[in-house]
């Protein structure tokens, strides 16, 4: 690996994006219009004294979620572009490393999470008032890692599609599941067996808990932690799984 | 471009760029390339001809580590095709263009240089030897047909590479233009590039200092422009050519016309 190939490819990924305007406006703006359309959803609940709004725990958990749909999304729709116009193959035939090219994207795409979660949670503190017990910085901690996790499930779902409409469709198959078993509809305890032990094994179900835990926590807890190494570590095996789908031959 | 010498213009056989003995690919049923001989002489421009889908870019593919090969013997610079070493001195143009078309043309030729290792000098002159000075700071994307194939290649320059391998580099590029660049590739090859060109146009085999002619996955003949000309019995390249496939054809289809 070397960090100046890394940092190379990183710049070049961010360039490409700077020249989509419209893109770039949207990933910055569309999560602050979800949130407020959540917030307005539950601006009428009435609420028994000492209750915490839906809002703070629903909009908190979507700060989790945006960069992780936004990010899968952009990842697998620019690496599958990477591997249909032979840039790809061009690449792999340069000293460029597989794992520069990989955490090159991953290190771009955290950079572009970490600009949107500042929007995001600048608009979720101050025009919305949310509610969180914890550091605002863990917030964001937790926003990137799961940036880079959605850059990593979109790097390896890549390999598997062909065409840039088979991309996106693995949302509803990767993306969706996750969302539906992270906790935000149900308890994950209160799940039947089969879909808490799906639940598991599904990374943003780790983030959602370790939001749960900065929202009710003023202190960082041992879940918390526990739950951002989960997190890191299925990032970093995500990353080394879609590495072993850059071959550089074909038969 | 700091471009590596190499001594000695002349090359003994066993110092040439490429050695291939009985290669031979198949993907699946269909047998792409048959027992190929030939050898590459560095320093030099080797012209690979042949119609469309003939095998000339399998080959290419092979020898930049891309393809998988079932039998025989390929040695590039030394090494085996696709070992790391061998990365820092090839440069591979691909026959339709690979290029990021949302940079600009300057941002594609410098990011190709970082990965080479050059500097952002190096780009601007890959820039200006494919003509595109003026174009520098214009999106790929919003280039026409031909300048857009000239990015590829300035990204393909820029890493003055030991072994450059063009993907038919001249097509769809004006008379004018193509002149340039045969020129640009005469220079590198007096420097001490190597350089395998592919082309299904004849009337450029004339730049080169040898000729490796493929038809249907088998190598017609190893030659050079002028015995070409002679074992056609035609000044025209093409007329030589077409000639050449008539007798082999006749001939019936074997190993025999592997060699010149």
């Amino acid at each position: 690996m070397s960090l100046r190939l890394l940092g190379a490819t990183t710049a070049r990924v961010l360039n490409q994006i700077r020249h989509d305007h419209r893109s770039v406006a949207m990933i910055l703006v569309v999560p602050s219009f979800l949130l407020a359309a959540v917030y307005f959803l539950f601006e009428n609940e009435t609420l028994s004294p000492g209750m915490p709004r839906t809002f703070d725990r629903v909009g908190l958990v979507m700060l989790a979620i945006f960069p992780f749909l936004i990010m899968f999304l952009i990842t697998s729709v620019t690496m599958l572009r990477e591997r249909t116009s032979g840039t790809l193959e061009r690449l792999l035939t340069t000293p460029l490393g597989k794992a520069d090219l990989l955490f090159g994207y991953a290190a771009a795409f955290s950079v572009l999470a970490a600009v949107q979660a500042v929007v995001t949670l600048a608009v979720a503190y101050w025009v919305f008032q949310l509610d969180v017990q914890g550091s605002p910085l863990l917030v964001g901690l937790v926003c990137v890692l799961n940036s880079v996790l959605g850059v990593a499930l979109g790097l390896l779902c890549s390999a598997f599609a062909r065409t840039e409409f088979q991309a996106v469709q693995f949302m509803p198959v990767v993306v969706v599941p996750q969302i539906l078993l992270c906790g935000l509809f149900v308890a994950r305890s209160s799940m039947n067996s089969v879909l808490e032990a799906i639940s598991n094994v599904l990374p943003l179900s780790y983030s959602v808990e370790a939001l749960q835990e900065i929202g009710r926590h003023s202190d960082p807890t041992g879940t918390l932690w526990q739950d951002l190494l989960a997190l890191a570590v299925i990032a970093l095996g995500l990353l080394v799984l879609a590495s072993a789908t850059l071959r550089r031959r074909t038969r | 471009m700091d471009r590596p010498q190499h001594p000695g213009a002349a090359t003994p056989p066993e110092d040439a760029a490429v050695l291939v003995r009985g290669l031979h690919v198949r993907r699946g049923k269909l047998h792409v390339l048959r027992n190929l001989d030939f050898t590459v002489p560095s320093g030099s421009i080797t012209g690979l001809l042949g119609p469309s889908g003939s095998g000339k870019t399998t080959l290419m593919r092979v020898l930049m580590g891309l393809q998988r090969f079932g039998t025989g013997e390929v040695i590039v610079l030394g090494s085996p095709p696709g070992t790391a070493a061998l990365r820092r001195k090839l440069g591979y143009m691909t026959q339709s263009p690979s290029v990021y078309r949302d940079l600009t043309v300057l941002d594609n030729v410098r990011y190709f240089a970082t990965l080479h290792g050059k500097s952002a000098a190096a780009a601007r002159e890959a820039v200006e030897a494919v003509g595109l000075s003026p174009e520098a700071r214009r999106l790929t994307a919003d280039l026409s047909g031909g300048q857009f194939n000239r990015v590829s290649l300035a990204c393909a320059l820029v890493g003055a590479p030991e072994l450059l391998i063009m993907d038919e580099p001249t097509v769809g590029l004006d008379p004018v233009l193509r002149a340039e660049l045969w020129e640009h590739f005469r220079r590198l090859a007096e420097s001490g590039t190597t350089l395998l060109v592919s082309s299904h146009v004849m009337e450029e085999a004339r730049h080169c200092r040898q000729l490796l002619l493929l038809r249907e996955g088998r190598l017609l003949a190893q030659l050079t422009p002028a015995e070409l000309a002679g074992r056609g019995h035609n000044t025209d390249l093409e007329q030589a050519f077409l000639a050449i496939i008539q007798e082999s054809g006749a001939e019936g289809t074997g190993r025999e016309e592997a060699r010149s």
